[in-house]
């Protein structure tokens, strides 16, 4: 099992590695139209053929890899961060402020996160540049993916204020803000560590879900889920193969996210 | 009975702060209380101003307060996107989406907990790998490109469900039931030479009830959520189609008061699993 973990880490390193030099490993960009060429199979210039405007999908596909493995990890942090600070906060204070964050993070988990996602998106304005559809798109993913790890790191913090460390601490003088800031958050960092970790792949599938239904990042600008609904004006299986390219990347990637975090429980 | 209690407060809350974020985001959406007519070139700006002063110009509160007050009266709003009362069209569509996620949960759950229970039983290491592989491989595809497969290899769409909450509902109760068949009292059941069935309906299942319960009041959440985008490229005329076109067409009276429904459905499911596990736990027999 350690060498199948060692592969998998191995894996995202070097997909990281390949999407960060994109420029380096191929010569066109991602917007840039063969209008010659639409729809070309696989050749030398274009290793995976051109789509139907033109683009190469090799370009494509690196460029895509960029968006959804960066920024995926980008909105998991703000997720982890919001549910530090909250759950922190909650577990610390405890009584009704604890009670009423709670209910709110209740609310957000009974919340179905797809439509809650579709009905915040939609309050955005959606005919929008590129790159502000990719902050909107990811900052909406970490704004509203941190009710699950809130409420660990709440269960969490309770037990530590409720150990003898802080306790010898607060007998010793120290106030609210230095128990919160120097004894407790710092343990939390293995909890917050593993939700970070926990939430990558659930925002990576996210955004291709959005992307697909068209509510994700905006063209010419690529993400998996924008190259993944080039699959609806396919008529079948067998046209292409190399169309699936990016299908196949997404299940690798996730697919290394559950084997190295195997060991933690995934969210349902 | 007290639980019962709580419960039904804790659901009452929950939908009232929901009302409460769902009005929130209404009144601050960009283009809250402004008429299509304004855009009307022959229009004065006197008349722009007549017209503006007839849209409500309330503050959070009262609008909240009169949202709850239409929602008391069954007056969901209206659709600007349709050009239908909310309620009609969910009517309508209600019947759609309920078949589907009926479905797919029970098509879902007697595979998934199928599985789980003979991975348990059976202690066979092909099984066991065959069925992570295959749960593992799902829990990769979002809901929207498992639709899109099926589409393009012609299968029956309304099985899709089924599929996306299988590898969820199969690794979590797969877990519990390994869980509790390692429990002292069910080693020690097997070491008096009771039977495996015996030991699974006796033993075992009753241990991991409150927990698949709670998994089952889960899982209704997973799937409504996983029909919005199932219906929208499947072309099924449910909620979820009506929510994806409510969000491109920014019908936000729509997609607020389906947020509500929605959330109202899940929570019903999550309490009520929680409560029958409750009782499961008090009295196992």
């Amino acid at each position: 099992m350690k060498s199948v973990r060692t592969v998998a880490v191995l894996f995202l390193a070097a997909m990281a590695i390949a999407c960060l030099f994109a420029s380096f490993l191929t010569s066109s960009t991602y917007a840039h139209q063969f209008r010659d060429i639409p729809d070309a199979p696989p050749s030398h210039q274009h290793l995976l053929g051109t789509d139907d405007l033109g683009r190469d999908r090799f370009a494509r596909v690196l460029y895509g890899t960029r968006v959804s493995l960066l920024l995926a990890p980008a909105a998991a942090l703000l997720s982890s961060l919001l549910a530090a600070v909250i759950g922190g906060i909650a577990g610390f204070t405890g009584g009704w402020i604890a009670r009423v964050i709670m209910a709110i993070t209740d609310l957000f988990l009974s919340l179905p996160w797809l439509l809650l996602l579709i009905t915040v998106r939609a309050l955005m304005p959606l005919n929008v540049s590129p790159i502000t559809s990719v902050i909107i798109t990811f900052a909406l993913l970490g704004c509203l993916g941190w009710a699950a790890a809130a409420r660990v790191v709440c269960a969490d913090a309770r037990s530590l204020v409720q150990s003898d460390f802080v306790l010898l601490a607060r007998a010793s003088g120290a106030g609210g803000l230095r128990l919160l800031c120097r004894h407790i958050m710092p343990n939390l960092r293995s909890i917050l560590f593993a939700q970070f970790w926990i939430s990558v792949p659930v925002f990576i599938l996210t955004e291709a879900n959005l992307g697909i239904l068209g509510l994700g990042v905006a063209e010419p600008l690529p993400s998996w889920g924008g190259l993944l609904r080039e699959l609806e004006s396919y008529s079948s299986l067998t046209a292409g193969p190399w169309q699936f390219v990016p299908l196949v990347l997404l299940i690798a990637v996730v697919s290394c996210f559950q084997i190295v975090l195997h060991k933690q429980e995934l969210p349902v | 009975m007290l639980s019962w209690w709580k419960h039904a407060a804790r659901i009452v809350a929950t939908i009232l702060l929901g009302g409460l974020l769902g009005a929130t985001l209404l009144r601050v959406a960009p283009g809250f209380g402004i008429d299509d007519e304004e855009l009307d070139p022959r229009l004065s700006h006197a008349s722009i101003l007549a017209l503006r002063q007839n849209q409500p110009g309330e503050n959070l509160l009262s609008f909240y307060f009169h949202h709850l007050t239409r929602l008391a009266h069954g007056d969901l709003g209206f659709s600007r996107t349709f050009e239908r009362p909310v309620s009609q069209l969910l009517r309508e569509r209600a019947p759609e989406t309920l078949k589907l996620v009926g479905l797919g949960l029970l098509l879902g759950w007697t595979l998934a907990f199928t599985l789980a229970l003979l991975t348990t039983t059976a202690r066979s290491w092909s099984l066991d790998l065959g069925a992570s592989v295959l749960s593992g491989i799902l829990l990769c595809l979002p809901a929207a490109l498992l639709a899109l497969l099926f589409l393009l290899t012609r299968a029956p769409v309304r099985l899709v469900l089924a599929l996306i909450i299988f590898p969820k509902v199969f690794r979590y109760s797969r877990s519990l039931l390994a869980r509790s068949a390692a429990m002292p009292h069910v080693l020690t059941a097997r070491a008096k030479g009771l039977g495996q069935l015996r030991i699974l309906f006796w033993h075992v299942l009753p241990t991991a009830a409150p927990q698949l319960l709670a998994l089952a009041g889960v899982s209704v959440s997973l799937t409504f959520a996983a029909a919005i985008p199932v219906e929208a490229l499947c072309d099924l005329p449910g909620i979820g189609q009506l929510a994806w076109k409510a969000a491109l067409g920014r019908d936000l009276y729509l997609l607020v008061n389906l947020t509500m429904i929605v959330t109202t459905v899940t929570l019903l499911a999550n309490s009520a699993a929680d409560v029958l596990g409750h009782a499961l736990t008090v009295n196992p027999s």
